[in-house]
């Protein structure tokens, strides 16, 4: 495709976004507009900003190249981001704007009145933060480099020079016009193109193989092997082969795979039959935007299900761009109405990456051999369109798939710096946020540089899975249960997060290759939030003795309607 | 009565009274802003009430959510619905239940401020 035109859009979005911040900037004076906007954005513009900025490249572009690898399982992935919403909605919204706290650990602290349980908060939502910001910027990276075919870091470094500029210029205000933008950018490039693809897919006479399980070539079609691959086959497979398979050299020849494994070396030119099934890569073997611990789902399918479903339901109250958000309603009633919002726009917005999934299975099986699945919503247009219409089309999603990069990660960015400038740095000032926001954003783009190419984007699931275990319960227990101590909530954040972390952490290495364990280890959150839960709830019980002085008042603060607080008039 | 003409105006000092304030009854309000046992009680009710509130919607999510699975696994031959179901079923329920969710809530949150307000 022409990548003049994408290169253009991109930058188009970039600049946008700086101009949008630029107003934001005019009228952001406080230190109090620089963290929450000064706490007056209405329920609309607070949710659109909400939603534009959760919608990550993950949604953007992962879901799609999940449900074309994978197939209509992955559309948990979605619901489950929408769910969430749902269930932060249900306990924490109101009383989480009600205690009036700036940051995850401003809230630790209210309502224990201990500087360690802050800290250690502290630590989760930079680590989490971090990791969230790690993909990120590697799937910038990764459009860039298959619209452009420019280096793999340039699209990171825009990316992270873009946010610093915004976040430190014009801080939590300046983003919340940037991000309600960005919310009706993402929405308009993926539902143009949608409608246009929707027309190209009834003019050639609606095929419906793409529910078909698994995916099949509907043409002849070549494909090139750019990196040493392993495939897995289920049945026998007859292709041609001009290159290695399996360490023999094949000049052209006819081949026919039995089923199992086969290593694929780089180079290699496949011609897959009208009709042949596409072949699964093997786990580890390719990087990318989504979760790529979901390709050992087929070891313990319902399982995984059921870990992916709680991870995503319960994790999301725990992100630290998520919560961050809630601090900048007026109000407990405002924030509840806001989350409905959310809700209603994120909803609306997952609609679309299905189509562009199922269309992918349809015109661009091969993206799930050569590991570029997440790059399918961008190459379709030109796929089914082609022509200038292409083009255009494809310009258009790459810039919002840049607009999802740039919002996340402003977020992403706003919510560490403040933790940074709050917790590490010796002042609070204005000056030293910024110091901060260069200092949230260092960290993940030297990382990015540095782990290259692992794949990184477990990244996603593990800040889901961690967040449920550490800050799920903290939230939860914290504003509903009046005996929680402070040893209580270090320990469940430290024990449920920590075997989050070390579980994951242990699959990316590649520990236990196969078997009940890995599942176990792949998926944690179906065992590490009920640990979190209970060892918060039995230290919490074990040291009764340290519930704080002023826990009941503080209850109160938390559950009253507004109009009853005699201080929540000043 | 009308004043009659042999009765002087007579000005009585003393201790002025406390304009509302009636000696004996406090309102609930008074009880929860002074944070004796009585407002304390007033806070649990409440928080008691929002509680089974997000229970219940949460309880109706999971029967929604969680046969989910285990109905798709038992049906290997199904993709159309998978692809229904999760690509585009769910979404509008989710946002039906927030929004049951919030008025209920508020209903609550008013039901309770009428209370204390002794109104």
């Amino acid at each position: 495709m022409n990548s003049g035109y994408a290169v253009t859009a991109v930058a188009l979005v970039a600049l946008a976004t700086i101009l949008v911040g630029a107003f934001g900037l005019r009228i952001s004076r406080t230190t109090s507009d620089f963290y929450v906007a000064s706490r007056t954005v209405g329920p609309r513009l607070n949710a659109t900003a909400i939603s534009g900025e959760y919608l990550s490249a993950a949604s953007f572009l992962g879901i799609a190249g999940l449900v074309l690898v994978q197939g209509p399982d992955m559309l948990w992935y979605p619901v489950g981001y929408t769910a969430g919403y749902l269930v932060l909605l249900l306990f924490v919204a109101a009383p989480l704007r009600r205690s009036g706290a700036y940051t995850l650990p401003d809230f630790a602290e209210a309502r224990l009145s201990s500087q360690a349980v802050r800290r250690l908060a502290g630590a989760f939502v930079v680590g989490t933060g971090w990791l969230y910001l790690l993909p990120q910027l590697q799937g910038a990276g990764l459009t860039l480099t298959v619209l452009t075919g420019a280096p793999d870091w340039l699209g990171g470094v825009v990316v992270a020079v873009v946010v610093v500029a915004i976040v430190a210029a014009g801080g939590m205000r300046s983003i919340t016009f940037v991000q309600a933008f960005q919310y009706w950018l993402k929405l308009t490039a993926l539902l143009v193109p949608a409608l246009f693809l929707v027309l190209a897919w009834q003019g050639d006479g609606a095929p419906r193989r793409a529910f078909d399980e698994p995916a099949t070539f509907r043409d002849q079609r070549a494909v090139r092997v750019d990196d040493t691959l392993r495939l897995t086959l289920e049945r026998p497979l007859t292709v041609r082969v001009d290159g290695t398979v399996d360490g023999r050299r094949h000049p052209g020849r006819t081949v026919r795979l039995a089923a199992g494994t086969h290593r694929i070396e780089a180079g290699t030119r496949l011609v897959f039959d009208r009709g042949a099934e596409v072949p699964v890569r093997e786990r580890g073997s390719g990087g990318g935007l989504s979760p790529s611990q979901a390709e050992s789902r087929g070891e313990r399918p319902l399982y995984a299900t059921y870990g992916l479903i709680l991870a995503t339901f319960l994790g999301t109250m725990g992100l630290p761009h998520v919560v961050v958000r809630f601090y900048t309603s007026p109000h407990g009633v405002a924030a509840r109405r806001t989350t409905v919002a959310v809700l209603g726009l994120i909803g609306a917005f997952y609609l679309l990456p299905p189509l562009y999934g199922a269309l992918g299975r349809l015109y661009a099986p091969e993206l799930a051999l050569t590991g570029d699945a997440d790059a399918a919503a961008l190459l379709l247009p030109d796929r089914l369109i082609g022509g200038l219409g292409g083009d255009l089309l494809g310009a258009l999603i790459a810039g919002g798939a840049f607009a999802a990069f740039l919002s996340t990660a402003s977020g992403l960015t706003m919510a560490v710096a403040g933790v940074l400038t709050q917790d590490v740095l010796p002042t609070r000032g204005v000056r030293h946020f910024r110091l901060g926001t260069v200092l949230a954003m260092a960290v993940p783009l030297a990382a990015s540089a540095l782990v290259g190419g692992l794949p990184v984007a477990d990244a996603v699931g593990l800040a889901f899975a961690v967040s449920a275990s550490s800050f799920c319960p903290l939230l939860v227990l914290g504003i509903w249960w009046r005996r929680l101590t402070p040893p209580g909530a270090a320990a469940g954040m430290l024990v449920g997060g920590g075997s989050a972390l070390l579980a994951v952490a242990a699959t990316m290495a590649g520990f236990p290759g196969s078997g009940a364990l890995h599942a176990l280890l792949a998926w944690p959150a179906l065992w590490s939030v009920p640990l979190g839960f209970l060892t918060m709830i039995l230290v919490s019980l074990a040291t009764a003795g340290r519930v704080p002085a002023g826990t009941a008042a503080i209850l109160a603060r938390f559950h009253l309607p507004e109009e009853l607080r005699a201080e929540a008039k000043a | 009565m009308a004043p009659g003409p042999a009765e002087r105006r007579v000005v009585v000092t003393g201790p002025p009274r406390q304009t509302r304030r009636v000696s004996g009854y406090y309102r609930p309000r008074t009880e929860i802003d002074e944070q004796t046992t009585l407002g304390h009680t007033y806070v649990r009710s409440l928080m008691r009430t929002q509680l089974r509130t997000a229970l219940a919607v949460f309880a109706v999510l999971g029967l929604l959510v969680a046969p989910l699975p285990l109905l798709f696994a038992a049906m290997p031959d199904a993709s159309l619905l998978v692809w229904t179901v999760l690509g585009f079923g769910l979404y509008a329920p989710l946002v039906l239940l927030a929004r049951w969710f919030v008025r209920r809530a508020e209903r609550n949150e008013r039901d309770f401020v009428r209370l204390v307000e002794d109104r």
